[in-house]
């Protein structure tokens, strides 16, 4: 058993771009989840709106630079549209119609009848050469020490990733610490209450949709930019929910907590395929009860559990207030 | 606009009457929920400046007369309006900017915002509620305001100690007088309190009583709902009977005890509960 | 008449896996190649790619990767006189292309006529598919609603309880693994278990939660993670394929009324209208159901009234637990048995609970019916592949236009 690559593999994933676009995704959902209390379990939707919207700008000849905003604009109507007939509603209808949608809207994607448009199950391929061609580091050249490396297409990606990570916390930040951050969180306790005393509720809440979709979009173009590729499989539901472990583990409603929970969630993510695949190699009843296909399922019932456990034992998550959760909503 | 203290005093005690200065006119305000009818008010008028309370037995429609005149829910029928201003089809929030502020029956706390931010929420000034002010910033000014107006308000209804404290570790008499304070943030006309006597002890009954009168002295209109007669007797200026949704009776408070018909509907009815 | 005739040219293997064939119609004394003929593939429902055969009636669709895939055979595209040996192998399923490899597959074809259904039938059969599907969504759907009813939570775990059913069935009656039973008694040992689970998941899970007064949001995220960690559990245990009861396999349709209908299909639909009759038999009927439905009007004033609400809140689950297991087992009777089977139902599921009115158990049997018929009738104007969107867009008009459901009452504030 090799723990230093475990550790390595988990380090490297840890830092890497994919770990930066769920940060960013995971930051908008605190902001719906954790500051407003909307429950959007649809998240998967604006990613994949996002990245599409984008893809098919550059297939259909606009440049890259023009799909992000197109991709962005996209999320933002899709926001709006989710929002219109739920937000008036009670929590629940939201969550329903968002993961229901987020379905549907993959399965239209894939549709033969989208295909002149989406290509299908096959997606689209190698749109973002005008970001690599931007790449001041040799893409073959690898940096770092001994077996720790990236290369040079992933340093130049996980510097603009990261980067993106730095000014969405920071807006949030500014956001979230003004008046109108004040009243998000308002209605997060009691949107009544909100509403006694003036607060268009409803337009805060489509607000939050609307922004969290954008920066939803952002995350999605990221992962896009990264693998040049979109394919409406990548936009499974699960990947929903591995985002709510994200930003619960963090905390919800912490500025920094989306962040901390990716790092962590991809570490031991990573860190645990890692870990078995040695155990397979190197330990004989491992390898015999668990086919690697089996380990990876095994992993995501791990994060459903994971997720269960979290929200009823340590629902503030990393960096949350202990204190603040305690409080009592009655 | 002066305030007569005595202009009800020739307003006959009569369910419906007309009064000399109206600020709240309902017309043939319906609701009913399945076969329930839980409000059916023909007319109701409220005068300016004056406290006036609701009363009327449990399940009488008191919180529903209130979900309706404040947009929180929408009646099948009827009218109303705030000072000439129609309210039909007008949402909650848009009634409160208008000037009329209700609390609830069970008080709504924002839990984990503390008592200031509670206050602050109710501000209706500060630009940085909207996304444009939040995000280029300029509203620190009208925050300063908004703190000062808070900090009296606090200081008035006894939590200025509580501050800081998040809103969720008060104790359930000081979170209806925060819930007070904070609808007076709003700089209301009308005020609305659904039984903010419930569950406060004795002590602090008092105190909220003095601050109720208070609010008619800075000029405002107060509607409450209460259970408790003597406080009825002693604050108000005028009592609303409510009875299975409808208006029974209204009049000065010493016209109410010794009315028929409110003894048979409102205590009959209490002395059959306390019966079974 | 035709023998089955089974040409398997060597393809050449070209970029990435792709699924081929050749079609050619073997008549007595003749071999011909059949061209013009439309195959499709489809993986989950969804269309992947089409391919017309060629002068040698050859055809190659190539697919996104490996994995398990659906070809169908457009019988209308087949020229006169030219028809299936076997009237219905026009689809395959569970065709497994692996890693990099072409798959042939072969459809055997001789001399015969194919006629499109007249319409009537066409819409016959669709209005019957439509019952079908109600009756199971209707069955897993009411589970849903009154639980929503008696607690307030939307159980995003309910798909796996439906997955649940018809996965104990399968084992129960057919896996290598399991003791072999008939399905009839199978299916009762996973009704039994299913309702058992509802009163463990009850007493392990949702009752303390709701004694540390958790908040619904929270459970809704709880029962989220819930989902996540059985579908999985599902799936390494029963494994990624879709399978088959051992019973009950290849029916033959009988005719009702001039509609060719599975009688499997026509069981489903006796069965579920009858247990729901039996359900709102039990809620109008029987002090317990009385006391349901006061605990799904006013829970505070049922528990001050005298009603255990516990009881009641338990009872809702393990009734749940059972009419779930049993919209599975109909599911996986009437089409297969899958590891995320539930999870797709659930979209369904909720478009019939919202539909007919979000805690209302009429409206959810309301709701399961329109929306099973809606889904099956749209293919009469969509591709088949936008069933499930269809349902959703129910869902959506209806949020719009009346979003307390059909049967839902407004809420109360204050
Ligand atoms: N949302 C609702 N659904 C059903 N019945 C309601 C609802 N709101 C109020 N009611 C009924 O309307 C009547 C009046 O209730 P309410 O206004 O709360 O009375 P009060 O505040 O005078 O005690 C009661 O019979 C109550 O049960
Ligand atoms: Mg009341």
């Amino acid at each position: 058993m090799d723990f230093i690559a475990v550790i390595r593999d988990g380090f490297l994933a840890m830092i890497g771009p994919v770990t930066a676009a769920y940060a960013v995704s995971a930051v908008s959902l605190n902001l719906q989840f954790g500051y407003t209390g909307l429950l959007n379990f649809g998240q998967v939707a604006f990613m994949m709106v996002g990245a599409y919207g984008t893809a098919i700008t550059v297939e259909a000849g606009g440049s890259l630079w023009l799909g992000i905003p197109v991709g962005i604009l996209t999320a933002v109507l899709l926001g709006l549209l989710l929002g219109l007939p739920t937000l008036r509603l009670r929590a629940d209808y939201l969550a329903i119609t968002t993961i229901a949608l987020a379905e549907a809207l993959r399965l239209i994607v894939r549709s033969s009848w989208a295909e002149p448009l989406t290509n299908g199950v096959f997606g689209i391929q190698g749109f973002a050469d005008a970001f690599f061609d931007l790449n001041p580091f040799p893409g073959g050249a690898v940096y770092g020490v001994g077996t720790w490396t990236v290369t040079g297409r992933s340093l130049w990606m996980m510097i603009v990733s990261w980067t993106v990570v730095l000014l969405v916390v920071l807006l949030i930040r500014r956001l979230i610490k003004s008046p109108w951050g004040r009243v998000m969180r308002a209605i997060r306790e009691d949107e009544d209450a909100a509403r006694s005393l003036g607060k268009n509720v409803f337009g805060y809440k489509l607000q939050s949709l609307m922004i969290g979709g954008a920066i939803g979009a952002v995350s999605g173009i990221l992962l896009a930019i990264e693998q040049q590729n979109v394919t409406p499989d990548a936009y499974l539901p699960r990947l929903t929910f591995i985002l709510y472990v994200i930003v619960i583990l963090g905390g919800a409603g912490t500025i920094l907590g989306p962040v901390i929970g990716a790092l962590v969630f991809q570490f031991v993510f990573f860190g645990f395929d890692s870990l078995m695949a040695s155990a397979q190699a190197n330990i004989d009843w491992v390898g015999d009860i668990l086919s690697p296909a089996e380990a990876g399922q095994v992993k995501l019932i791990l994060v459903g559990v994971g997720l269960m456990l979290l929200m009823i034992f340590r629902p503030q998550g990393m960096m949350g207030d202990l204190n603040e959760s305690l409080i009592d909503d009655h | 606009m002066t305030i007569d203290p005595n202009a009800l005093a020739d307003v006959a005690a009569v369910p419906g009457v007309a009064k000399p200065d109206p600020i709240v006119t309902i017309d043939g305000l319906e609701r009913s929920f399945g076969g329930v009818h839980a409000v059916n008010v023909d007319h109701l008028e409220i005068q300016r400046g004056t406290i006036t309370s609701l009363i009327g037995p449990n399940g009488a429609g008191k919180t529903t007369l209130f979900n309706l005149i404040s947009g929180f829910d929408e009646p099948d029928n009827g009218e109303w309006d705030l000072d000439g201003g129609g309210l039909v089809g007008i949402s909650a929030y848009q009634v409160a900017r208008r000037g009329m502020v209700r609390t609830f029956q069970l008080t709504k706390s924002l839990a984990r915002l503390t008592v200031m931010e509670n206050m602050h929420v109710a501000d209706q000034t500060n630009p940085g509620e909207t996304l444009r002010g939040a995000l280029f910033g300029g509203w620190r000014k009208a925050e300063d305001e908004a703190t000062e107006k808070a900090t009296a308000l606090l200081e008035r209804f006894g939590l200025t100690h509580m501050a800081d404290e998040f809103a969720g570790s008060l104790s359930g008499g000081q979170r209806k007088l925060l819930e007070v304070a904070r609808a007076l943030m709003v700089d209301p006309d009308v005020i609305m309190l659904d039984e903010p006597m419930a569950g406060v002890n004795p002590a602090l009954t008092q105190s909220l009583l003095h601050h109720i009168t208070g609010l008619r002295e800075d000029g405002m209109t107060v509607i409450f709902i209460e259970h408790d007669m003597d406080v009825v007797q002693e604050i108000s200026d005028w009592v609303v009977v409510l009875a299975e949704g409808s208006v029974i009776a209204e009049g000065p408070p010493a016209s109410i005890g010794s009315n028929e018909i409110v003894i048979d509907a409102y205590l009959g009815r209490t002395h059959r509960e306390e019966e079974e | 008449m035709a023998l089955a005739l089974l040409a398997v040219p060597a393809m050449a293997l070209a970029d990435g896996e792709a699924i081929g064939g050749t079609l050619i119609a073997t008549t007595d004394d003749e071999r011909v190649p059949v061209e013009g003929v439309l195959i499709s593939v489809e993986q989950d429902g969804t269309l992947v790619g089409d391919s017309t055969s060629d002068a040698e009636g050859k055809w190659l669709v190539p697919v996104p990767g490996a994995g398990t895939y659906t070809v169908r055979l457009d019988v209308s595209t087949l020229p006169d006189g030219v028809g299936l040996t076997n009237a219905d192998s026009d689809v395959l399923e569970d065709i497994v292309v692996q890693e990099g490899r072409q798959r042939t597959v072969l459809f055997p074809l001789g001399e015969g006529s194919t006629t499109s259904p007249p319409p009537y039938q066409r819409f016959g059969s669709l209005l019957f598919a439509g019952l079908k599907l109600g009756a199971v969504i209707a069955l897993s759907a009411v589970g849903l609603s009154l639980i929503y009813a008696v607690t307030g939570l939307v159980n995003f775990a309910h798909g796996e309880m439906v997955t649940l059913g018809a996965v104990l069935t399968y084992f129960f009656s057919t896996s290598v693994a399991g003791p072999g039973w008939s399905l009839f008694i199978a299916g009762a040992a996973a009704v039994a278990l299913g309702a058992g689970f509802g009163w463990v998941q009850d007493r392990g899970l949702w009752r303390p939660l709701r004694k540390r007064r958790m908040g619904l949001v929270a459970m809704m995220v709880v029962s989220i993670g819930l989902s996540f960690a059985l579908r999985y559990l599902i799936l390494v245990m029963f494994g990624g394929t879709r399978k088959l009861y051992d019973e009950f396999t290849g029916q033959t349709p009988i005719d009702f009324f001039g509609i060719p209908v599975v009688p499997k299909n026509l069981i489903t639909i006796v069965v579920g209208v009858v247990v729901l009759a039996l359900v709102g038999l039990f809620l109008q009927r029987t002090r317990i159901g009385t006391a349901l439905r006061a605990v799904s009007d006013n829970p505070d004033l049922s528990e001050s009234s005298g009603i255990d609400v516990d009881k009641v809140v338990t009872l809702t689950w393990v009734m749940a637990g059972g009419l779930a297991a049993l919209g599975g087992l109909f599911f996986g009777l009437t089409e297969a048995v899958q590891w995320d089977m539930g999870f797709r139902l659930l979209l369904l599921i909720f478009a019939a609970v919202v539909l007919g009115g979000l805690g209302t158990a009429y409206g959810a049997m309301l709701g399961a019916f329109v929306v099973g018929i809606a889904v099956e009738m749209s293919t009469l104007i969509f591709p088949s592949e936008l069933k499930s969107a269809v349902g959703l867009i129910v869902l959506i008009i209806m949020l719009l236009v009346r979003p307390q459901g059909l049967l839902g009452t407004r809420e109360r504030i204050g």
